[in-house]
Order: structure tokens, then C-alpha cells, then sequence
């Protein structure tokens, strides 16, 4: 098959697993890793899923790889923190069939909670990382990947970042390759990690990558490019395209694996230039290691760990200006917001208005932090919301949480919400837990999880049922109530902070956006009534605005009539009308 | 073609994507290197979008950056003020003529700027399309972005039929005749 096609790049690595002859994929979702998975949920030869959290995922990636076949596990660079357990092991273990971890680092924060480098884990850990720089490359190296795995008995990281995942370049598909199964063995001295068996990995790990580290000089992956000698870049990944965008004729050592590093290579590409800049996002991981070497490079003393890199930086840098020609303008910021009905602004409409402080956690309604609703104090990391509760509470004393909550998503309190609840009900916690049960993985674009009732590759399955799940743990009070029940939220909300009864209340109402709802009904303000008093303005909806005259409107194209400010206008001016 | 930079912006949900992806196939069958950035996300939460599109002999970073932009598509106003720095000194701006209040501006603590197509005017080429209305009376406010993308696509080149083949491999099947008209509309002529 000869096709070319335009292909975002996560989309690309998906096809590059599926011509791979990747036959089991297991994931999280993640920004900018998500799509990887929901691309390669197409293909009938893979089986794909979502794991309730990353080290799940990698997990069950082991467990395919070591009965023989090719396995895929996708992250985000947090993602690689929870799946850190395994992924430190799985490198002294090795594969039986090849094994590739994803993982998508977010430089410039477009969606996470910090900006860390994944190449520092991959060198802590020993696994070989492979980086692309467009998406048809990003489909080779897949496949790359795999081959390295298998001959050097190791998981490899592909890793991509923003820029990459998100981007759309031109690609050549081929076909897939089937991939004989390797036969299972029983082998303790690889598989079994006790500390007899660990000693003698311990060693296969250093052997294998001197072996690697001494091959990455030949491999065509690594490639160094001559033409005006007096200034060369070490690059890999998007920096490639940013080098080559600002210096199209400079020399470039293009890293295409870089950990380890083709010291050879450099070392030769550094004595064939004049002057050498490393180009890398985030740490100085090929930096520090090039000067270790005796080599004179620029680097972090020119170029900032911050963000991500474009073009402009580098012309701005080395040549003193970039190519901008108009000034920004100052224009108010349109910073993201929940949506029109959105069952987390009633919660924190609530929680706003009872003055209540909350440790927050990871996902759509980490939004409630920012003005007007104004509720959220913490959020770390995924299932953080409990445990930092907890934590405050055993510090400080139950009356300190008699105005705290924590606040948590049904998918996060899946991913790593129930051991720290499990902690609470262990350690004699007398907090209040939120769950906000709107039916979804929502902020990374509504992927199903262990609740929603059905899998990644859309058939019916299990659903668990958080309440019983709460019970089940320990939790003396648990509380099932619609998101969108006000009265009824403060009433419990008051109650359970005031008690020295551990207790959940899941707030329940799907996310607007879920697809196949029918929204019957609109809201609409009457601007006799209308009293200009601001309270209905004061849950931040984007449905409502003012107008001239400061009397309300409601926008009844983006409004579906999930009545909310119904409930905060004290003049009846609002109300709820069938479309 | 030797190379062109077409950035596609708006709030999240406007179809900037859509839009940017049509403009992005209609490059790849005319045999251009094509490369594509999107902003993942935060678009469905209201937020500001961009989208950039690069086409020419080979194209290296897939964004256009500051004082590179050759085209400015925007489907609402602030949005086209925001990136309009963007552009290259002979730049173009294709502006919708919509307005999406930001929520710092619906709850008053800043002001939405007055006049924004007039002083884009000022220093910038700028070409503005009732897309809401041309679409309204065509039936369909959905079609907005084929009204959009067909007066854009007067300026970034290539043949009318070949914009309308790709429109047509891209919509809706249902909605392809009025797209088609909508797109016309936009083209003018």
C-alpha cells in the first residue's frame, strides 16, 4: 500500500504500533498522550484499553510482553511517575515480546501540572529513549522502538511532547507486520525480581547499555547533517524543526536516540564545527553529559529550562532578533472556563457560598479554583485531594477541616482516589469527601472509565458503583445526591463538616458534554424582573452575560437549561422554559 | 508555491480545527508538504483556539511563529486582535465579524476592546465576512466555517473546485450541498 495522508502525531504512533504488530495496548488518559490510544482503538488486529491508572497500564504491557507479544503503553509524563513502580523493574527484567512506553511530555504546560523532563527517568531507570521530530517519524520510531526492545531485551520510551503529539504532518502508511509470538518460558532468574534474581539483572542492564551506547553511533537514526561549519547544533525531537526553521543551513547532529547518547558521533560532529549549541526543551540532559565529556557547548547558559522553544527563541538568541514585526497587543485574556452546565459550578456554587475550602484534584473541575467561583486551595497530583485532606486534618486538628472538603473526580478517584480513602477510614479521618460523579474522564475529551459501564473500544462492561465502592472501604456515611440539588448539597455539605462521621457525598449529573443527551429545556431571564443585582453572574456561566442596560441575558444557543442560576436569582427573573 | 503560512483562530467550539484541516488536505492534493498544530483540550472549555497551517516545498516546524503569518483567519473579533501581531509586514487578516464576550469581560473586571476591526484596518489588510448571517440565510448557522474558509480560500490560491472536492470529502454528507453554497458565498465572484 502506498498512501500518503495528513496525520496528527499521536495518531501517527498509533498507526506506527498497528504496522508494528502490536497486539495489546493499555493506558490512561493523559494531555498530550490521549489520542494515541483512542487512534489505535480502531485497528480489530490490537486490543486496546483504559487501566484505571498508568502503573496498571504499564503493568499489564509486562504481562503481555513477557507471554511473548508486542505490547504499547501510553502516558503523560505524570502518568510516568505512577507508572515509575513498574517501569524501574521492567528494565531489569527485559521483554519477551517487544515492549514501547509512550509517554508525552508537556513542555509550555498547554495541560499539566508541571513541566518534568521524562529523559531524566528514562536514565534513571535505564531504558533506552527515542525521540521523533514529525509524525511520520514518530510511525517509523515506533517501529524502531520495537526492534530495539527485542535485541537488546529491554522496554524502550518513545518520547514525544506537545508540539509533536499535537501537530498534524504528512505520512506514508504500509502494512502491517505480524509478529511471530516468542514462546512463553518459565524463567525466575529474569522474570522472578528477588534479590538473588535482581543481582544478576543488575548486570544485564549495565551490559546491555554499553552495547547500546556503543551501536547508537551507527544507527541511521543519529544522523549528522554538514553545510556551513561554523555553527552546529546536537538536537533531537520538535527541536529539530525549530533549528532547521530558524538555521537552514547550519550543521545539525540530529539525535533521533537520545539516551543513551552516540558519544562517538558527538564527539566527531563537535570537532567538524566551530561552535556548538545544544537545543533542548526543559533539562540539560545532553548538555551536562556532552561537556562531562571535555566538549565546549552552549546551552542552559543561553537558552532558558522554562516552556517550549520556537524558531523566534533561537534567532533571538544567537542572532539578536527574531522576525516579529508588530507589537503584541494588550487584549483581555480568555482564559478556559467550566461549561454551560456544567455540574461542577453547582458544587462549587455551593461550597463558594458556604465559604468552604477544598483540597482539589486533577481534572475539569480543578477549573473551580479560578474567579468567580473561587473554591479550591491544593491540587498536587492525581487522588492528592483525600490524602492532602487527611494530612491537614491529622496536623491540625479536626476543627481545622470544619469549613475543608476535598474534591475529587470519578475517574481520578479511581486512578489513585481509593487508597487514600482507604487511608481516611484506616486512620480515623472525620473529613468530608467530594466525589464528582459526572459519568466521564472529562477534561482529557470524555474517554470511559471502570464506571461509565463500558471500555475504550466501546462495548458493555462492569460498571462500578462508586457508593457501594465507598461502603465497601469502610466509609460510615455515604451520601448519593444530584450535582444539581443545591438545597440538598449544602444541607449535606454543612452536616457532614460539622460531623466527626467520615463522609462521602457523590455529587451526581452527567458532564454537558456527553453526547446523546436531550436537553429539553433553556433558561431565560425577564429583564422587567431583572433587579441588575448580580447574583445569577456570580457562578461564572459563559451563558450569561450582561446587557447594556446591565439587565441579564442568557444565551439560549449555548444555555441547556440546566437551571442553576434559577436557584441564585432571589427576583424569580429567571426561568426554566421548554425549547 | 514556495511557501505559506495560514494561522486559523477563534474560541474553542467555532470549528477553527475543521477549518484549518480542510485548508490542510486542499494543500496535500496539490502536492505540498503539509503541516498542521492544534491546541488540545482547553478548546471545548471556552478557551482561545489556534491552529496554524504551513504549506510550501518542505516544511519544517509546524507552527508559524511571530512576524511569519501570511494569512489571519479569525472567527471572532478579539481573537483576530489577539494574534494579529502575528503577521508578516504585508499580512492579511480574514475576520469574522463575531463577538464572544471572555469571562474576565462578563464579570467586569476588563472591557472588551471597541473598534477592533477598524484599528486592525489601520496597520493590516483586513477582509470581514458576516459569516452568521450568510450562513442564517442559507438555512444552516453551522455552515459558518464554509463561509469563512471560502473567502479565505480566495486568497491563499489553488482552483475553486479542488477547495470544493476536499469541503465535500470533509462535512457531513447530509450537509454538503449547503456547504458548498456556503463556501460559493464566501468566495464571492
Amino acid at each position: 500500500m502506498d498512501k500518503k495522508i495528513i496525520m496528527l502525531g499521536n495518531e501517527a504512533i498509533a498507526r506506527g504500533a498497528y504496522e508494528a504488530g502490536v497486539k495489546v495496548s493499555s493506558a490512561y488518559p493523559g494531555t498530550p498522550s490521549t489520542e494515541i490510544s483512542e487512534y489505535l482503538a480502531k485497528y480489530d488486529d490490537v486490543y486496546t484499553e483504559w487501566a484505571p491508572n498508568e502503573k496498571v497500564a504499564l503493568e499489564v504491557a509486562i504481562g503481555a510482553s513477557y507471554s511473548g507479544v508486542r505490547s504499547l503503553s501510553c502516558m503523560k509524563h505524570v502518568g510516568l511517575n505512577v507508572a515509575s513502580d513498574p517501569l524501574y523493574t521492567f528494565s531489569y527484567t527485559g521483554v519477551k515480546g517487544g515492549s514501547v512506553i509512550v509517554v508525552a511530555d508537556d513542555p509550555g504546560l498547554a495541560s499539566s501540572q508541571n513541566e518534568q523532563d521524562t529523559r531524566m527517568i528514562a536514565r534513571s531507570a535505564h531504558v533506552p529513549v527515542l525521540e521523533p521530530s514529525d509524525s511520520n517519524e514518530a510511525k517509523d520510531f515506533v517501529k524502531i522502538a520495537f526492534d530495539i526492545s527485542e535485541k537488546y531485551d529491554t522496554p524502550v520510551i518513545l518520547r514525544t511532547t506537545t508540539k509533536l503529539s499535537h501537530s498534524q504532518g504528512v505520512v506514508d502508511l504500509v502494512d502491517r507486520v505480524e509478529v511471530e509470538d516468542v514462546e512463553y518460558q518459565r524463567d525466575v532468574k529474569k522474570h522472578v525480581m528477588m534479590p538473588a534474581s535482581a543481582i544478576g539483572r543488575h548486570l544485564v542492564v549495565e551490559d546491555r547499555e554499553n552495547r547500546l551506547a556503543n551501536d547508537s553511533n551507527d544507527l541511521t537514526i543519529n544522523v549528522a547533517t554538514y553545510d556551513d561549519k561554523d555553527i552546529g547544533f546536537i538536537t533531537s525531537g520538535i527541536c529539530y524543526q525549530y533549528v532547521r526553521e530558524a538555521f537552514p543551513n547550519a550543521s545539525v547532529l540530529k539525535l533521533g536516540l537520545v539516551n543513551p547518547l552516540p558519544k562517538n558521533l558527538i564527539l566527531e560532529f563537535a570537532k567538524n564545527v566551530k561552535k556548538v549549541y545544544v537545543i533542548e526543551e526543559l533539562e540539560p540532559v545532553i548538555e551536562e553529559q556532552v561537556k562531562s565529556w571535555g566538549v565546549e557547548v552552549f546551552g542552559k547558559d543561553l537558552f532558558t529550562k522554562q516552556g517550549e522553544y520556537s524558531a523566534n527563541l533561537l534567532r533571538k538568541v544567537i542572532l539578536g532578533n527574531d522576525g516579529k514585526v508588530f507589537d503584541t497587543e494588550k487584549v483581555p485574556a480568555r482564559p478556559p472556563i467550566l461549561c454551560s452546565g456544567c455540574p461542577h459550578r453547582s458544587v462549587f456554587s455551593v461550597l463558594n457560598k458556604l465559604k468552604i475550602h477544598a483540597a482539589g484534584d486533577i481534572g475539569c473541575y480543578t477549573l473551580g479554583a479560578v474567579a468567580p467561583l473561587s473554591v479550591i486551595d491544593t491540587t498536587v497530583c492525581m487522588g492528592a485531594s483525600i490524602s492532602v485532606l487527611h494530612g491537614i486534618e491529622k496536623a491540625k486538628g479536626k476543627d481545622f477541616i470544619k469549613n475543608w472538603v476535598a474534591v475529587i473526580g470519578d475517574s481520578t478517584f479511581l486512578h489513585t482516589g481509593v487508597n487514600s480513602l482507604i487511608n481516611m477510614v484506616y486512620n480515623k479521618s472525620t473529613a468530608t469527601v467530594m466525589i464528582l460523579d459526572n459519568r466521564t474522564t472529562g477534561m482529557t475529551g470524555h474517554q470511559e472509565h471502570a464506571a461509565t459501564g463500558k471500555t475504550l473500544k466501546g462495548e458493555q462492561t462492569y460498571a462500578i458503583d462508586l457508593a457501594n465502592l465507598c461502603k465497601a472501604i469502610g466509609v460510615p456515611n455515604v451520601i448519593e445526591i444530584n450535582s444539581f440539588d443545591v438545597d440538598g448539597l449544602e444541607k449535606a455539605i454543612k452536616e457532614s463538616v460539622n460531623s466527626d462521621v467520615l463522609t462521602v457525598i457523590i455529587a451526581k449529573a452527567p458532564c454537558a458534554l456527553l453526547k446523546g443527551q436531550v436537553f429539553n429545556y433553556r433558561c431565560v431571564a425577564d429583564a422587567e424582573k431583572c433587579k441588575k443585582c448580580g447574583m445569577c453572574m456570580k457562578i461564572g456561566c459563559p451563558s450569561i452575560t450582561k446587557n447594556a442596560d446591565g439587565t441579564i441575558n442568557i444565551d439560549s444557543a449555548s444555555c441547556n437549561g440546566c437551571g442553576l442560576c434559577v436557584n441564585y436569582c432571589k427576583f424569580n427573573a429567571i426561568n426554566k422554559v421548554e425549547r | 508555491m514556495k511557501e505559506l503560512n495560514v494561522m486559523v483562530v477563534g474560541v474553542g467550539g467555532q470549528g477553527t480545527l475543521l477549518t484549518s484541516r480542510i485548508i490542510g488536505k486542499t494543500a496535500l492534493k496539490m502536492g505540498l508538504d503539509v503541516k498542521l498544530s492544534e491546541v488540545h483540550g482547553m478548546a471545548q472549555r471556552g478557551g482561545s483556539v489556534v491552529t496554524f497551517v504551513r504549506m510550501g516545498e518542505k516544511i519544517a516546524e509546524p507552527v508559524v511563529e511571530e512576524g511569519y503569518a501570511d494569512i489571519l483567519i479569525s472567527f471572532e473579533k478579539l481573537e483576530a486582535k489577539r494574534y494579529a501581531h502575528f503577521l508578516k509586514k504585508d499580512g492579511i487578516i480574514i475576520v469574522n465579524d463575531c463577538e464572544i464576550k471572555p469571562m474576565p469581560v462578563v464579570i467586569g473586571v476588563d472591557t472588551y476592546p471597541e473598534n477592533i476591526i477598524e484599528n486592525l484596518s489601520k496597520e493590516h489588510k483586513v477582509y470581514v465576512i458576516d459569516g452568521a448571517k450568510v450562513s442564517k440565510d442559507l438555512g444552516n448557522p453551522k455552515v459558518l466555517n464554509s463561509v469563512v474558509l471560502g473567502l479565505a480560500a480566495k486568497y491563499i490560491g489553488f482552483e475553486k473546485e479542488e477547495w470544493l472536492k476536499v469541503v465535500e470529502e470533509t462535512v457531513p454528507s447530509k450537509t454538503i450541498e449547503t456547504n458548498k453554497k456556503a463556501f460559493n458565498m464566501g468566495y464571492g465572484e
